[in-house]
């Protein structure tokens, strides 16, 4: 029993001493993201991420469109006709070759899922002689910009089982999968006939973890290098461990409330600027997601440099002024020293839901700084889907929740699902304004950057002064790094974890 | 196993009786727990298309329209029974349909899953007998004596210490502090450690406690006089008549810990990003994928039920009298 026992611990002891050994030219990736699927349209972002299969156009960090797959692209002087010229000479994974009828197959492969392209006017997209060509229903200007979109990537025509469903991780990017364990890893090796310059580190791992916790533990004892997405509490720990550099990076979501502007008691735009002034967004940024920098003064994050507006006045924490505005809007201080009007209390119900920890704690903040002006404030925390619901059936009095604005490098097609005519399930909701739905539209069909800059300028401007969503925080997008790993770049887009970039400290 | 009939049954008589009595169990537990956890998914609230819309295109990507095509494309539209129906249906001829957010076959999913798990619900056995015999004997060996109650109060500790709070403790001191094992994933036995632990830890804080109590009870016997009277060794008395008398109870437990295992696995597989059916069941329940959480809950019952057969095997080779 004795030698039993011996042998137990020995054995656990040898098992143990391969974690300690890391391949030189390899790097560990963790992050929450699970890769459950070889499907673009469910997994694209992590495949895209980690550079194993390419779009057609690429962006830099800034969003800056720049040639990927297709080297060159141009439109017909009615706007209704692209052409993207194909890379010549690049091959897939498996040794096959990239061409535009593979290009086109895959993207109208793309175009028939939910996603960005579905939502674009496209009428057709086909080969052409090295070329892919769409025709569109109306001009659309940021047709580029879609087609750097993650569920836009291009997998290999082997990628795909007999029935259609794609079943392998097979692209032409820099990285090439060796195995592929889903949800959790993903094993990658450098691609050694990539097109395009050659990745420094030869070899890759990838796993997603869940929790938190874990991502914070697995940075802080070294078994990922590079870790993603960590919570305030870990974020401030691994600022105290030497071996781990911690970074954030503003990214282009933000967290806001959705407000029903046809609502007796909000659709005064005075009214939504009380509820803007209420709310203490130095307070929520310091206290709850920690980074006060993240304290909103407008919509649009810095990040978002074509539509922050420098100009602007900045959203700012005044209940004195809030509680003025609405006493001007005829409401009176009841006995409970909630406001009434017209014998109705004012009472609103938030709806928001648990999968961003920071959202209930958001709303409970809310309710507490509403009810300094005189609103009563009833926090309904469950699944997502009762935004859309309450949208659509017109219940809906305010929301809670984070909505990116940089799913393409060109935010265009959200703004217009979001303030374009109708409102939409994350935007506006019973607010119609001509001035920007008319300027959106004319922002999605010119290329030309003078009227753009100009429409843009009216969006923005509208949006403050009118609050159809009343921006609260920015976000942050956070990462730690180990000791001795260079060149790494952090997207604010969120569209690669820079791997062909990094290298290893000589 | 409650019956008393002395030594009249064969054997194969008595193995056929479990059989028999454990496969209609997994019959009922197949029907009960495929019909329960329908009920429960459907009880969420919420509309569970744009669950599952966002977990197939992503949050950012869900809205009222992508929702509409999810509920189209898996009939989510139509009645709740038809749903359960169709589910039935198809379990007759053993097939557990599709992933709502995956479109994989279920089935694939389980079965792929399930290695894991069992990997590490075996880890976790094995660590948790190693820990629970030898602490569980010394222990009864004296009762009342300084091994007894150290043992009684780390068990009482590691009992009432979650399972998640024990796990990060554990990869803090081995992983982070020691350095000896990694944090989390699967990519070598060396990953199986901590989570085996984690997991063992907290049954052997119980099972080393029944071992006690089998051993001290098994230890003040009038049968275990009558050995040593008889001119058996001390140590010939335990090895022989003791730990056998002892296993009965500790066999018979090992079964209720399968709950604890099921419950434990769900919990500990978060914890260090293990690949198994627990994990895909936290996600299916988020993700509102009723086939993948059905599919799940399914294998957990009947390999509770399973596990139970075995039990009952195992106790009655160890004491024929129970036949």
């Amino acid at each position: 029993m004795r030698y039993f026992y011996a042998a137990t611990i020995l054995a656990a002891l040898a098992l143990s001493s391969p974690a300690l050994s890391r391949d030189g030219n390899s790097v560990t990736i963790a992050s929450p993201w699970e890769v459950a699927s070889a499907d673009p349209a469910i997994s694209g972002f992590v495949i895209q991420k980690l550079q194993i299969m390419e779009n057609l156009v690429d962006a830099d960090v800034e969003g800056i469109l720049r040639p990927g797959l297709a080297t060159q692209w141009s439109v017909s002087a009615d706007g209704l006709t692209w052409t993207f010229t194909l890379r010549e000479n690049v091959i897939f994974h498996d040794g096959s070759e990239f061409n535009a009828i593979n290009a086109a197959a895959a993207l109208n492969r793309s175009f028939e899922q939910p996603g960005v392209l579905s939502k674009a006017p496209i009428s057709s997209i086909g080969p052409g002689d090295g070329v892919v060509v769409f025709e569109l229903e109306h001009a659309f200007a940021s047709l580029p910009a879609l087609l750097a979109h993650a569920t836009t990537v291009i997998p290999a025509p082997g990628a795909v089982d007999a029935e259609g469903v794609p079943s392998a991780l097979i692209g032409t990017g820099p990285f090439q999968v060796t195995e592929f364990s889903p949800p959790q890893a993903l094993e990658l090796v450098r691609f050694d006939s990539y097109w395009g310059k050659a990745p420094a580190i030869e070899s890759a791992s990838y796993l997603a973890a869940g929790r938190a916790e874990t991502r914070a533990l697995l940075a802080e004892s070294g078994d990922a290098d590079l870790v993603f997405t960590l919570d305030p509490s870990g974020f401030s720990r691994l600022a105290d461990v030497p071996e781990v550099e911690t970074v954030a990076v503003p990214i282009p979501r933000v967290l806001t409330l959705k407000v029903n502007a046809s609502h007796p008691f909000l659709d005064d735009p005075q009214a939504r600027q009380a509820l803007s002034l209420a709310i203490d967004r130095a307070g929520i940024a310091t206290a709850i997601t920690r980074f006060p920098e993240g304290a909103a003064t407008q919509l649009f994050p810095p990040v978002l440099s074509d539509w922050h507006d420098e100009s602007l006045d900045p959203l700012e924490s005044d209940p004195a002024a809030a509680r003025a505005l609405l006493m001007d809007l005829g409401w009176r201080e009841g006995e409970d020293k909630i406001l009434v009007r017209d014998g109705q209390r004012f009472t609103l119900e938030l709806r928001t839901f648990p999968d961003r920890p920071e959202l209930p704690l958001i709303a409970a903040a809310l309710q507490d700084q509403w009810r300094a002006i005189g609103i009563d404030l009833t926090v309904n925390v469950s699944n997502y889907s009762i935004i859309p619901e309450g949208h659509k059936d017109g219940t809906l009095e305010v929301a809670l929740y984070a909505r990116n604005y940089a799913l393409t490098p060109d935010p265009i097609g959200t703004l217009l699902q979001d303030f374009g005519t109708g409102g939409g399930d994350w935007g506006a909701m019973g607010w119609d304004n001509k001035a920007v739905a008319e300027a959106l539209d004319r922002i999605a069909s010119t290329a030309d950057q003078a009227q753009r800059s100009e429409a843009v300028s009216v969006v923005s401007r509208s949006l403050q002064s009118e609050l159809p969503v009343i921006p609260i925080i920015w976000y942050q997008h956070t990462a730690a790094i180990a000791e001795g790993l260079q060149n790494v770049i952090i997207d604010p887009l969120q569209r690669s974890y820079g791997l062909s970039d990094i290298a290893w400290a000589e | 196993m409650g019956r008393v009939r002395p030594q009249i049954a064969p054997w194969w008589r008595s193995v056929l009786g479990i059989l028999a009595g454990r496969g209609f169990q997994a019959l009922v537990v197949a029907l009960v727990v495929g019909i329960v956890s329908f009920i429960m998914m459907q009880a969420l609230p919420g509309d569970a298309s744009y669950r599952i819309a966002a977990g197939r295109y992503g949050y950012d990507m869900m809205d009222a329209a992508s929702a509409e095509i999810v509920r189209l494309e898996l009939g989510l539209d139509r009645p709740w029974w038809m749903q359960l129906s169709t589910w039935l249906g198809e379990l007759a001829t053993f097939d557990l349909g599709r992933s709502h957010v995956y479109g994989s076959r279920v089935v694939d999913e389980v079965a792929k899953q399930l290695n894991y798990s069992l990997l590490l619900a075996g880890g976790a056995v094995v660590a948790s007998l190693v820990i629970a015999i030898p602490v569980g004997i010394a222990a009864g060996m004296r009762p009342g004596g300084k091994i007894d109650h150290v043992s009684l109060a780390l068990s009482i500790f590691l009992r009432a210490i979650p399972a998640f709070a024990l796990g990060i403790v554990l990869v803090l001191v081995f992983a982070v502090q020691l350095g000896l094992m990694p944090v989390a994933g699967f990519r070598g036995l060396q990953h199986l450690v901590l989570p085996s632990l984690t997991l063992g830890l907290g049954l052997a804080a119980v099972s080393s406690r029944v071992v006690r109590d089998a051993v001290a009870e098994a230890m003040s016997a009038e049968w275990r006089l009558f050995s040593r009277t008889k001119g058996l060794t001390a140590r010939r008395t335990v090895v022989s008549h003791v730990l056998r008398n002892a296993s009965l109870p500790v066999v018979a437990y090992v079964g209720v810990q399968g709950a604890y295992l099921i419950e434990g696995v769900v919990i500990v597989e978060t914890v260090f990003a293990w690949p198994g059916i627990g994990h895909s069941l936290v996600h299916a329940i988020f993700g509102r994928d009723v086939a993948m959480v059905q599919g799940t809950a399914l294998a957990l019952g009947l390999i509770y039920v399973g596990l139970n057969l075995v039990i009952d095997l195992v106790c009655r080779l160890i004491d024929p009298r129970s036949a």
